[in-house]
């Protein structure tokens, strides 16, 4: 045999599960373990499914192994063994079917689900009033304009608790995806095209953002933070935005769009057109998809909502209309 | 000094391929290309090396051209692999540069798949598949050298890039519009589109050849359903092939299209559409984890039975599970995107598309098992590598199933959880399957076998080198890291389980260099096979001496079954491998060519012309290819006529002439 006498390595092999079992009782439930610690009801349907499928998936992997570790045992070629030599056994219809319908019983377990949960997360909460941002992923660096509003932030977000996100999704750039892991999974930004990302913060706290896809060299600068705050906390921290920041202009907007760096920015306002009007055709809007129409944006909850500050989305880009897009 | 000087100068060598790591690799290749030059002009062997190899048409030699280059690109991707994980061992890491990172984890992907998996995939097919079933040669021998040198000279254009100009850096999968001229300047993605190209042009006609010959050439008797299993994924790998690479083709030429001529097909502006290339990359992406993964699977139904001297279990349920792969494969690619806000309806349907897949992959794994089941199983090499198969890609089709919950893949998504995921799969089923079959095959292909208890190393250190590195990366997903990162900060808690990791990659590396060790210590000392038949094997090339000579048989073997060597030995036929003088007659064999060779030449020339946009470089390859093709068309004398004196005389030698 290849390694040591079978015994010290059947020892070196029960120490090695135990310890990665120890270390996996140790360090599983920790806090770095974003995914399993959601903070919001999207991430929260996504980790009951995950644990549902990984549930399924661990029962078929524990009776393969078991099955596999059983044969290995019973029909290794080796002096006294008693299990009897079949070379004629190779066909049984009965087990075939029945491995044929297992798998095909455990999959339906976790397909169902799985349909009913991706057409739930692509609707908003029925009568929810979200809080619309929208995103553009640049090279590298996250702006956030915030069109209800009318303020907009670098590489950080404010959200307020207990109320849906829409979060527009494009780029200016190469593709990235905008994900915030306690909050729900992510979505491709690309230029061009706007597509919509519900989310929701149950409880206050600061979470982490970051991008799925590599968009060049600095890519690993990508990262950004969220922090949701009660509703009254992020009425005043629009209010203090809008007493305090900066408005930015169409040159900071363009320095922004060159590539490079940059920390965390905040504006009381930015200019029109920055965003793009033209989409994919849809968003999410009371309650369910919806092509992108003019529905007026929740300005009603916009206390102190100034005229230069709220943006008319005439597109930037509607010289590039394509057939089965629809303008706003 | 005259002007153009100094802007070659900068143009192949800008700054990137002047890094410490990219002049040490130089150095390395200089000194290795210096030693193989000397000893090949102090042993007089230019003349052999080009008869014997570079010209050959041999299926049996293009296989070992086929397997020395993928063990050599396996080394480069497996240095590309380290590099990476070094990087990530600890927070903050500045071993290599970000643009360097990006580099590697772009040239690993790509060298592992088209220029180590394919190839190796392609080694076994040309060593085999004409014994296997009873052929002397493929269908279409000299292009099946065009293939070969089409693959060679794909990778070299593709290597040479960090010596000269720079190489890729926008991931295996080259998404736009970050490869679009205005994000990346530089003639690395240029190399990337273009070796893919070329080779990928190779594979096509590899896939075309082997179709044909396992459809017209199989030995009389020889039914579809009498065929071994290897030859069934062989046959589904070929036509997935045919109907794959057109897809990538197409992506790769618009991509070039927009680079060199300024096309807008995906660029950022313009009305291009990005997510074009991404759903044309995929359509070819998906089944391509078919095409190197069936083959593994059909390396495996040869290895069961032989090892457990028990027929194939429920053959044919295996055969219905691989055609049935081989349909769903084309009909899941947009699981690589579920998250580009396909709406839900298309999600859901390529979500259930995926989890259907799972039924027949599953169907095979219960019939391997059900095959060692009553049998008597011998722990060799081969079969420790199926062994760790089965549950290593257990596991990686589990976490498929998971990714394929799209909502749960909207979390997992691009993490460190699909990293490990996909190794699972392309490790534990592809590279387990073709060392596993490397090690089977290895004395049908050299005449010796590798040695056990060497081999046994070697596969510990990389089966569980391959755990430690890959199970801390399913947590790593969990932890939220997502992949191409090139480092990480401190306080998100990553650093423990990248460590662990970066460890089982050296365990894997170590496993590498004791296979490597292995080989060339079989070289000389291991057993050799006089018998033809070292494993007491079941289908038609243990029939055949080791090597087999190059016309194979010298009497094409009737079949009546399947297993047709093992009944052959059951039935008492002992002197099956013998042959009456009488029986043989005089052959006609594929002549050797050098068109192949410089067709592939041609290609090369072309492909770096375009690659630095050097037009009249490229003229000059577009006129070697032309001149190669008309070459081949007025060479009428493609075959040589071999006396049957001279194959009595062979067989003799042999020891296989009946008296």
């Amino acid at each position: 045999m290849a390694l040591p006498h079978p015994r010290v390595r059947r020892a070196w092999v029960r120490g090695a599960l135990l310890a990665g079992i120890l270390g996996l009782a140790l360090t599983g439930c920790g806090p770095h373990y974003v995914l399993l610690h959601p903070a919001g009801p999207v991430a929260q349907g996504e980790l009951h499914l995950m644990v549902l499928a990984t549930i399924a998936m661990a029962v078929v992997i524990a009776f393969v192994l078991a099955l596999l570790a059983y044969v290995l045992w019973h029909f290794r070629d080796r002096p006294g063994r008693t299990a009897p030599y079949r070379p004629d056994w190779t066909h049984s219809r009965r087990l075939e079917v029945l491995w044929f319908v297992i798998p095909a019983v455990i999959l339906t377990v976790i397909a169902v689900p799985m349909v009913g949960q991706t057409y739930a997360l692509a609707k908003l909460p029925p009568k929810s009033d979200p809080l619309v941002v929208d995103v553009t992923s640049l090279d590298w660096k996250w702006l956030f304009q915030y069109p209800q509003q009318g303020v907009a932030t670098v590489n950080y977000l404010v959200i307020p608790t207990g109320r849906p996100v829409l979060f527009e999704l494009t780029a200016n750039s190469p593709m990235n995806t905008f994900w915030i892991p306690e909050l729900g999974g992510m979505e491709y930004t690309m230029s061009g095209r706007v597509l919509p990302l519900w989310l929701e913060a149950s409880r206050p706290g600061v979470y982490w953002g970051h991008s799925g896809q590599f968009s060049g060299v600095d890519f690993e600068q990508m990262f950004f933070t969220v922090r949701a705050v009660g509703p009254s906390q992020f009425q005043s921290w629009v209010a203090t935005v809008r007493r305090t920041a900066p408005a930015m202009t169409e040159a900071d907007f363009r320095q922004l769009l060159n590539p490079g760096t940059v920390g965390t920015l905040t504006y009381a306002s930015y200019p029109a057109n920055t965003f793009p009007a033209v989409t994919h055709g849809f968003t999410l809007n009371g309650g369910m998809y919806m092509v992108m129409g003019n529905q007026p944006k929740d300005n009603a909850s916009q206390p102190m909502g100034s005229g230069a500050a709220s943006p008319s989305r005439t597109s930037r880009e509607a010289m590039h209309t394509m057939p089965g897009m629809s303008g706003r | 000094m005259p002007a153009f000087v100094p802007y070659l100068l900068h143009t192949l060598f800008p700054p990137t391929v002047l890094r410490p790591t990219e002049i040490g690799a130089d150095v390395l290749i200089v000194a290795t290309g210096v030693i193989i030059v000397t000893v090949l002009t102090r042993q007089k062997k230019w003349g052999w090396l080009w008869r014997e190899w570079l010209t050959t048409v041999d299926h049996k030699r293009i296989a070992v051209m086929y397997l020395i280059a993928a063990i050599a690109m396996l080394f480069r991707g497996g240095v590309d692999a380290l590099m990476m994980r070094t990087n990530l061992a600890l927070p903050s890491v500045h071993f290599i540069s970000a643009e360097e990172y990006n580099e590697v984890f772009t040239t690993h992907g790509t060298i592992m798949i088209f220029f180590m998996a394919m190839p190796l995939i392609f080694a076994l097919f040309n060593a085999v598949i004409p014994l296997m079933i009873g052929a002397r040669d493929v269908a279409f021998p000299r292009l099946n050298a065009v293939s070969f040198w089409l693959f060679a000279f794909g990778a070299l254009l593709f290597n040479i890039s960090f010596v000269v100009g720079g190489s890729p850096n926008a991931g295996w999968t080259a998404y736009p519009p970050l490869t679009e001229l205005a994000f990346n300047p530089g003639p690395g993605e240029n190399y990337y589109f273009l070796a893919l190209f070329i080779s990928g042009i190779g594979t096509t006609i590899t896939g075309i050849n082997f179709l044909v010959t396992i459809l017209r050439m199989r030995a009389p008797g020889m039914t579809l359903m009498r065929m071994p299993l290897f030859a069934w994924t062989t046959l589904c790998t070929s036509a997935l092939i045919l109907f794959a690479f057109p897809p990538l083709t197409v992506a790769l030429g618009t991509s070039l299209l927009d680079r060199l001529f300024h096309a807008s097909f995906y660029t950022l502006g313009h009305g291009g559409m990005p997510m074009m290339y991404v759903n044309l990359f995929w359509l070819f992406g998906h089944p391509e984890v078919y095409i190197v993964v069936l083959p593994a699977f059909g390396i495996f139904s040869e290895v069961v039975p032989t090892f457990s001297r028990k027929p194939l279990f429920g053959y044919t349920a295996m055969v219905v599970s691989v055609v049935a792969i081989m349909v769903l494969s084309y009909g899941t690619w947009v699981h690589h995107f579920f998250t580009m806000g396909a709406g839900p309806s298309v999600n859901v349907f390529f979500g259930l598309s995926t989890m259907l897949i799972a039924i027949p992959t599953g169907v095979k794994i219960f019939n391997w098992i059900f095959t060692m089941w009553g049998g008597r199983i011998r722990l060799t090499v081969p079969m420790l590598y199926q062994l760790a198969f089965i549950p290593t890609f257990v596991v990686g089709g589990a976490t498929g199933v998971l990714l394929a919950t799209v909502p749960v893949d909207y979390q997992l998504h691009n993490t460190y959880f699909l990293v490990a995921h996909f190794h699972n799969t392309l490790i534990g089923g592809t590279v387990f399957g073709l060392l596993s079959g490397l090690y089977y095959w290895w004395p049908k292909m050299f005449g010796y076998k590798l040695d056990e208890r060497q081999g046994k190393w070697a596969f510990w250190l990389f089966f569980l080198g391959f755990w430690v590195t890959f199970g801390p990366q399913y947590l790593l997903g969990l932890e939220g890291m997502t992949r191409r990162l090139w480092t990480y900060p401190l306080g998100l808690g990553w650093h423990a389980l990248n460590l662990i990791s970066t460890i089982g990659a050296y365990g894997m590396g170590a496993g590498f260099v004791v296979l490597v060790y292995n080989v060339v210590w079989s070289m000389q000392h291991g057993e050799r096979d006089l018998t033809g038949d070292p494993w007491d094997g079941r289908t038609l090339e243990w029939s055949l001496p080791s090597p087999a000579p190059e016309y194979n048989f010298a009497r094409i073997p009737v079949v009546t079954e399947r297993d047709a060597w093992w009944a052959m030995k059951a039935r008492g036929e002992t002197t099956a491998v013998r042959v009456r003088p009488d029986e043989i007659s005089a052959l006609e064999l594929p002549r050797n060519s050098a068109m192949p060779f410089f067709l592939g030449l041609g290609f090369f020339v072309l492909g770096f012309g375009l690659t630095f946009r050097w037009w009249w470089i490229a003229g000059l390859g577009l006129a070697g290819i032309l001149g190669a093709m008309l070459w081949a068309g007025f060479d009428y004398e493609d075959r040589k006529h071999v006396h049957a004196e001279e194959i009595r005389r062979i067989e003799a030698a042999l020891g296989r002439l009946e008296a």
